[in-house]
């Protein structure tokens, strides 16, 4: 919350303007009925003309000043939140572009672009608000008070018993109703979660023509929603007419007491129509406050959140060296172990990657494979060891000037929105037109990308979806190479492939790159076994390392992985 | 105007809490008027100090009393009716879209964006029964309310309600204005949001990336400018949608203050009352309180039409061909598979299969492999009748498949799939899935032949633990929906890259179950990996739509064609 709370400092100055503007606008408002009072107490009582019209052309002064305050309160109010807005996403968005592996590990993506969009809105309508309505309603009903207290002295205890009960009212309507809606919030995210469930599963549920309970099951659903619905708002449906009531009651009371008080000549006849009016006004602006408290409390739990991102420590501290030394083992790994989470997932782990050589990983899933690129690209910190890149810490980096030594085709194809050209030019933003084509040529896409309507420049729908599996990894594996790093990265990237695209691309890569250090990881092993060294890894620990003749000698675990993926053929391979 | 109609069509069965919804807002309206005519008599009889007409005052606050407590009463049924109509009637149409899903054929839900469709059922639906709720009562009352203050007024004083007839259509003419400027600068703002929000969840989605190439300046600057334009937008939009309300209570106060200085000025000459006076300055809020509220109402039935345009949509989307009329059931099926010039495309212009004719025989084990893209996935749509085919036909055990029912044929088919699919609930649901009748001692059985009892009785609550997709491993899940087949025990099976989402080791594991699976069942199985197919009786190798070459493993690598590159290239 603190976080947040200095977002606000710069907008000081218009929430105090926009308030005072408010409150002027309401004390005007306020005048209003005493005005009319007049009118009918002086100008009709002593049947004066000019004095009716003179009072009516105040009253209409009154109102334009009014109209201007509110502008200037709602101009003030409109730029100052939504500055806060764009402040707060600008700062939300600064961070989180810092943050490591390790920090979006912790959040997650979907929690941080929901901190984004929502939570900040959260934020921004509630500012609105206070400026334009909170300094309103208390002070509307305070003044209400005031002015009813100087006008009829001897009925305003009316008011006194009026108020707290209509706080008590609407208090209770608003407390009981909160849990009711948010019950009913749970049941439409069960509805949205069945119908996704629905449509993921589409072939299974069919496959085992079972619609008929899926039917069953929303239509279950539906009623509880509906029915969560109707509940919540039932008792909403009380708020209106129960306040309304007592407003009523409140009249009659006064028009009740105020025909004794008019007899006994304490009162006028303005007086009494000046004192229903104020009970309206208090009405109306507590009910006001009562519709923000539920938003006020919203915009307090969002700003909780998003004081949590700004607030997030980064696990990782940027180093300064930016130049790459020119000799020695390019990736070192020096007794290496790390963990998520308490336990290890890499332990002790060492090896060395020559330049311009082919480095391949294997194992099982979980075994601890993309932990060795997310230290190597340092996405995350050894906990024990150290990680060398051309001789040096990777620490000591800057981490722009190391990644930029890297090329990455990550496990999960990620593109973005654009043509195939611009998610190419992710990777070497300065690359022509040949240098594009050729990557894709290397990275076996051209074949492809060329039959598009447009060739490099054909538009990729949200995230490929326009594209299979397949053609995405291979974009993206373009994307890593284009601007021939030292270090080229295939994290499993080849598994959407069938094996003979695959051993075409191994084969064609060899020849792009010559002088980069090729890292494949992957589960098959003939993605790796052309490697110069290959690395096994078996529950984060090495339990192998050597080419691919030495591991089928002396290492079980590579023997084991390599007899299944080949097993039927026995000898005709081996 | 024909979706209104259409949409009439779903009041029909709360037609009856309808027309009471509306009795209780005629009540209510009229109660509202005619207790402001009252309130103005009470006032008239207090003249002065020594002349209040106690007797008459009395007998007004009574009758005043029973019309508040009846009008209170009435509007809290108008927003129980509304309300449960409100809620029904969405409840009708939501089940509706579900329907309309489940005739959907399967191209629909590979063609549409499922968090649209998400959104449409509820999103959409919710914001049409937020719009129905107020305007089911919001637009009666507002029409009684002005034709019963109308009629009151022009009784109680003519040249007043003149006053206020005048100032009225200013009134509804500005608000109007000032709403359509607003909703277009919403609009600018809602297309910005559009913006920023497809950026955000393009770039922090996929953060992992961006850090990777080390894009992270040109996220945030790119980020800063689309942010400058929504803040641009939205502050203009808030601004503007801000004004209507202190305009139109500026221009209600015009009406306010007119009533107040004719009523003044007659009150002088001709000597109206000063409880009509107060009276009409209530009705010159009363009276215009409508049409500010109605163009309310207004715009959130434009909203909600379209809303209901979208939904409609998607009930409307073009089901798949009904079975025909007295399709058989496929039952006691024995699982002889006969592809009969069968050829198909999924666009008329780019044929993809032509002229495949295939026959399994009952328990024969048939694998399709091919790179990537040559329609291995597709035959098995058309075997499970998801696509039908273009010409030729598909029979089973000498049965054209397009005679049967899809249900019955669906069933006689287990499938397992690349995707394990796992849906929240517990392990047991889940295996049963198939076979919702299944006792305990089958569902275990299953659950042991797919060698998944030792994983699922070390889990928390054994066979009663809650799952989700993200609770077990790919290779657990997996054994679950192999289970889920096994207890199904369907004559048909179909494995459609069922491994290739595991690493090898738990394949070794899988096999197994596999095999126990396909143990009697004719099979059809689709793989990267050669090695698991090695054993099939008959390999069928496609390449682009067209089966190249078909034969066992060892002729097909005697025949040193296409498979044997294909197979030799996984060694390389």
């Amino acid at each position: 919350m603190s976080a947040v709370k200095k977002f606000f400092r710069p907008y000081i100055k218009k929430t105090v303007v926009g308030s005072l503007a408010k409150m002027a606008e309401a004390v005007l408002e306020l005048m209003l009925p005493t005005f009319m009072g007049r009118i009918i107490d002086i100008g009709i009582a002593q049947e004066n003309i000019p004095y009716v019209a003179r009072t009516a052309l105040i009253m209409f002064g009154i109102i334009a000043v009014g109209l201007g305050c509110a502008s200037i309160c709602q101009y003030y109010a409109s730029t100052a939140c939504q500055g806060l807005g764009t402040d707060l996403r600008k700062a939300l968005m600064k961070k989180i572009q810092e943050f490591s592996y390790k920090e979006l590990d912790r959040f997650g993506s979907s929690t941080l672009i929901n901190r984004i969009t929502y939570d900040v809105n959260q934020v921004v309508q509630a500012f609105a608000m206070l400026i334009r309505l909170v300094s309103r309603g208390p002070f509307l009903c305070i003044g209400a008070l005031i002015m009813a207290i100087q006008v009829a002295p001897k009925l305003a205890w009316i008011f006194f018993i009026l108020i707290p009960l209509f706080v008590i009212v609407i208090t209770v309507i608003m407390r009981s109703s909160v849990p009711l809606y948010k019950k009913a919030q749970l049941r439409l995210d069960r509805l949205g979660q069945i119908l996704r469930e629905n449509l993921g599963g589409v072939r299974v549920i069919r496959a085992f023509a079972r619609h008929h309970e899926e039917k069953k099951r929303m239509d279950e659903a539906t009623e509880e929603l509906s029915n969560a619905y109707i509940r919540v708002s039932n008792l909403s449906a009380l708020m209106n007419p129960l306040t309304l009531f007592i407003m009523n009651m409140g009249i009659i009371a006064l028009l009740m007491l105020g025909g004794i008080h008019v007899n006994s000549g304490d009162m006028t006849q303005g007086d009494i129509v000046v004192l229903i009016n104020y009970i309206t006004q208090v009405l109306y602006a507590l009910i006001q406050i009562a519709n923000l408290v539920v938003l006020f409390t919203k915009a307090y739990a969002s700003s909780g959140r998003i004081g949590e991102v700004l607030t997030c420590e980064n696990s990782i501290e940027n180093g300064s060296k930016t130049d790459i030394c020119k000799n020695g083992d390019i990736i070192t790994f020096d007794n290496v172990s790390f963990g998520y989470s308490g336990e290890n997932t890499l332990t002790d782990i060492s090896f060395s990657i020559p330049r311009g050589t082919a480095f391949g990983i294997v194992g099982t899933t979980g075994s601890g494979k993309s932990t060795v690129i997310n230290l190597m690209m340092r996405f995350y910190d050894v906990l024990k060891g150290r990680v060398l890149f051309a001789g040096t810490d990777v620490r000591e980096y800057n981490q722009t000037a190391l990644r930029n030594c890297f090329g990455i085709a990550p496990q999960q194809a990620a593109l973005f929105s654009g043509t195939v050209a611009d998610n190419i030019r992710w990777g070497c933003p300065e690359a022509s037109d040949e240098q594009v084509i050729a990557a894709l040529k290397a990275a076996q896409a051209y074949d492809f990308v060329s039959k598009l309507d447009e060739g490099i420049n054909s538009y990729i729908a949200e995230g490929g979806k326009n594209l299979s599996g397949g053609q995405k990894q291979r974009l993206t594996i373009a994307r890593a190479i284009v601007r021939k790093p030292l270090v080229i990265i295939l994290d499993d990237s080849l598994s959407a492939l069938d094996y003979q695209t695959d051993s075409r691309l191994r084969e064609s890569l060899k020849e792009y790159s010559s002088g980069s250090a090729v890292i494949i990881v992957s589960q098959r092993i003939s993605s790796v076994r052309a490697a110069d060294c290959i690395l096994v890894l078996d529950d984060g620990e090495c339990v192998g390392m050597g080419t691919h003749e030495e591991l089928l000698k002396n290492c079980g675990t590579y023997k084991e992985i390599f007899e299944t993926q080949s097993k039927a053929e026995g000898g005709a391979v081996a | 105007m024909k979706q209104f109609k259409r949409f009439l069509k779903y009041t029909r069965p709360y037609r009856l809490k309808i027309i009471l919804a509306l009795l209780c807002a005629f009540v209510t309206s009229l109660a509202a008027i005619i207790s402001t005519f009252f309130s103005g008599l009470a006032i008239d009889t207090m003249i002065g100090s020594g002349a209040v007409n106690f007797a008459s005052l009395a007998r007004i606050l009574t009758a005043l009393a029973v019309i508040y407590i009846v009008s209170s009463l009435f509007q809290w049924f108008i927003s129980r009716y509304a309300n449960q109509v409100s809620y029904l009637i969405v409840r009708d149409i939501r089940r509706d879209i579900f329907a309309s899903l489940n005739r959907q054929p399967l191209s629909f839900f590979d063609g549409h964006p499922h968090g649209d469709i998400v959104s449409r059922f509820t999103n959409d639906a919710d914001s049409l029964s937020d719009a129905l709720a107020v305007s089911i009562t919001g637009f009666f009352t507002g029409i009684v309310t002005i034709i019963a203050s109308l009629i009151f007024m022009l009784f109680l004083n003519i040249p007043l309600t003149v006053t206020i007839l005048v100032v009225t259509p200013i009134c509804i003419v500005v608000a109007a204005r000032l709403t359509v400027f607003s909703q277009k600068t919403f609009r600018k703002q809602q297309q910005e949001v559009g913006n920023l929000s497809a950026y955000i969840s393009e770039n922090v989605g996929n953060q992992r990336v961006v850090k990777a190439f080390s894009r992270e300046k040109q996220a945030e600057e790119d980020f800063n400018k689309i942010s400058d334009d929504l803040y641009n937008a939205a502050s203009r939009a808030m601004f503007a949608s801000a004004l209507v309300n202190p305009t139109t209570r500026f221009v209600n106060n015009i009406g306010y203050i007119a009533v107040g200085l004719t009523g003044g000025i007659l009150a002088i000459t001709s000597g109206t009352s000063v409880g009509i006076l107060s009276s009409f300055l209530i009705y010159s809020t009363q009276f215009a309180k409508p049409f500010n509220e109605l163009s309310g109402i207004t715009n959130q039935l434009q909203t909600a039409f379209a809303s209901l345009g979208r939904i409609f949509a998607l009930i409307d989307a073009e089901p798949e061909t009904p079975d025909i009329p007295n399709a058989g059931e496929l039952s006691d099926c024995k699982g002889e598979v006969v592809f009969d010039h069968v050829s198909f495309s999924y666009t008329p212009d780019r044929p993809l299969i032509k002229d495949f004719n295939f026959k399994a025989q009952p328990g024969q084990m048939t694998a399709i492999v091919g790179p990537t893209g040559c329609g291995k996935t597709t035959l098995v749509n058309l075997l499970m009748r998801f696509y039908d085919v273009t010409s030729g036909a598909i029979l089973i055990d000498g049965k054209n498949i397009q005679n049967l029912t899809r249900d019955s044929l669906r069933r006689s088919f287990g499938m397992v799939l690349q995707d394990a699919w796992i849906f929240d609930g517990t392990i047991r649901d889940n295996i049963a899935y198939g076979n919702p009748k299944a006792s305990d001692e089958q569902i275990m059985q299953a659950a042991r032949a797919a060698y998944a009892h030792s994983f699922i009785k070390r889990m928390p609550n054994g066979y009663d633990t809650y799952i989700n997709a993200d609770t077990l491993s790919q290779g657990q899940r997996q054994l679950i929906t192999i289970a889920r087949a096994m207890l199904a025990d369907p004559a048909m099976l179909i494995l459609d890259e069922a491994t290739s989402s595991i690493d090898s080791l738990t394949e070794i594991r899988t096999q197994k179950a596999f095999l126990t699976l396909m143990d009697g069942k004719t099979s059809f199985v689709i793989a990267h990996r050669l090695s698991t197919i090695v054993t099939a009786d008959c390999i069928l190798v496609m390449k682009d739509g067209n089966i190249i070459e078909q034969g066992s493993h060892s002729k097909l690598l005697e025949k040193k064609g296409f498979y044997y590159d294909l197979y030799n290239s996984q060694f390389h």
